[in-house]
């Protein structure tokens, strides 16, 4: 059997901080300003990137907007089936989502299942205006009909490949990183 | 990963601590959804779970049920009084043909103590125990167990008395076991005729006075008087009763002065705790237990389902 090789760093502490101020600036623009702007991050990768975003735009703004936090476990579409899964986390939408422009946070899009489990999630919740998706890496292979509005950054890669996303806040250090599946 | 590795909940007395504490996290993410104006996940879509119950009940049945529908599955109730029960029908019987019709969990309440146990053997459904006689009633505990920690922050190191009619009370016995388990000190008090004999064997300390027990308790745990099963007259009057074991204003000064309040529900009103102190929103929590339930049920039906695999 082939030795397994070693992650790969795709992007560090100082990439991570440069997409998301972009993708900070471009929320803007698109949505020309923060008139009804709320942000909600997946659980869990999504909360801290969503609360990066938040603190960006505020200090851009001068205004903080609401940040709500989703846990999509209870849309799955592989409840039964996948062995994989993390506890169930709390879901926060501390606020009325009707009418608001939302823009959904992810760390990374992959088949886009989660995005489709998190948008039903959503709608449960009230009738937003819309829902804009920004993730940090866009690794392809969707499964379903769904795009990101912001990406940080396309990375191509095999279907068998794993990207992670570690942020300071739960892993001690920001860096995305790349390997092999075994 | 930790998880529930198991087909039934039968009872507390075969839970790890880290099953309970998983369960009672995984109920706590649960509470949100009955907040929500769409009340309602999708996540048992196309489940089914029969709610057998032998017996009487309000809450419990309720709860499951509401429980069920607010995870998206199909609930059917089946109490014994309009099924084939009253046709001679056995147990064992009646859950072959309900396991023909492919349901996947049977929550079962059953005079009977170990009828769960029983039909947890026969048939492939995951069974729930809802209450098994004077045996055990192992959602209750974990909701009563959720609301201690809810309101108290933890359960180890807490004093909480169990008062009243600890002999006929499945609950008591499911708390006992929880609580002692989860490191709680637990104080049972009720007449001599109520208290079973060796009750010290399950870790707790028992005393006769309603007084003694509740002195500086964090938690006070009053029984219903469960006249459904007093058949042998084991005490003279309600009434005698209502004068020693009553939880009122006055002896529950002996207590901490943030104790809680707790009672499984249906209450005898004036009989084993006073009104006041049941609709006193500074301690009585008995609410709060029947909020919670819904979500500790849930997370059970959910775990059960392969939510936690």
């Amino acid at each position: 059997m082939p030795e397994k090789k070693s992650p790969r760093v795709v992007m560090d502490s100082e990439g991570i901080e440069r997409c998301l101020t972009r993708i900070a600036y471009e929320i803007l623009e698109k949505n020309k300003g923060i008139n009804n702007l709320v942000l909600v991050g997946i659980r869990t990768g999504g909360i801290y990137l969503a609360e990066r975003l938040q603190k960006k735009i505020s200090a851009i703004e001068n205004t903080k907007i609401p940040l709500g936090i989703l846990d999509i476990t209870l849309y799955r579409d592989d409840i039964t089936k996948t062995s994989k899964k993390a506890p169930l986390g709390k879901t926060k939408i501390p606020f009325d989502l009707e009418d608001k422009k939302v823009i959904l946070v992810d760390d990374v899009l992959f088949t886009g299942r989660t995005i489709r489990a998190a948008m039903d999630a959503l709608i449960d919740f009230g009738r937003p205006k819309m829902i804009q998706l920004a993730v940090l890496i866009d690794r392809g292979h969707r499964e379903l009909p769904i795009r990101a509005d912001y990406v940080g950054k396309n990375l191509p890669s095999s279907f068998w490949e794993a990207v992670s996303v570690n942020l300071l806040e739960k892993n001690g250090k920001d860096e995305v990183l790349i390997e092999e599946e075994t | 990963m930790m998880k529930l590795a198991k087909k039934d909940i039968l009872g507390i007395r075969d839970m790890t601590v880290d099953e309970i504490n998983l369960i009672l996290e995984t109920a706590e993410s649960f509470l949100e959804i009955s907040t929500r104006e769409i009340k309602k996940v999708p996540t048992l879509r196309g489940k089914s779970i029969i709610n057998l119950f032998y017996e009487a009940s309000t809450r419990t049945r309720t709860s499951f049920e509401i429980a069920g529908k607010r995870l998206s599955a199909d609930t059917i109730n089946i109490s014994a009084s309009t099924s084939s029960v009253v046709k001679g029908e056995t147990l064992i019987d009646t859950a072959r043909n309900l396991e023909a019709m492919n349901p996947d969990i049977i929550v079962l309440r059953h005079s009977a103590a170990g009828a769960p146990h029983l039909l947890a053997s026969l048939v492939r459904q995951s069974i729930i125990n809802a209450g098994d006689g004077a045996h055990e009633h192992p959602s209750q505990a974990l909701l009563d167990m959720m609301t201690i920690r809810e309101k108290k922050g933890q359960l180890a190191g807490l004093k909480v008395a169990i008062i009243g009619d600890i002999l006929h009370s499945r609950v008591a016995r499911s708390n006992i076991y929880g609580l002692s388990k989860m490191g709680a000190r637990i104080v049972v008090a009720g007449p001599a005729t109520m208290m079973p004999r060796n009750i010290e064997q399950m870790g707790v300390k028992a005393c006769t006075k309603l007084e003694d027990a509740i002195t500086d308790a964090d938690v006070v745990m009053m029984l219903r008087i469960q006249l459904e099963r007093q058949k042998q007259n084991i005490f003279p009057s309600l009434r005698e009763y209502a004068q020693h074991y009553c939880l009122n204003r006055k002896n529950i000064k002996l207590a901490k002065p943030d104790v809680i309040v707790m009672h499984p529900g249906p209450i005898n009103r004036g009989v084993e705790i006073s009104p006041d102190i049941a609709d006193d929103p500074g301690c009585s929590v008995i609410l709060d237990q029947v909020n919670n339930g819904v979500a500790v049920r849930m997370a059970l039906l959910y775990m059960l389902s392969g939510g936690n695999e």
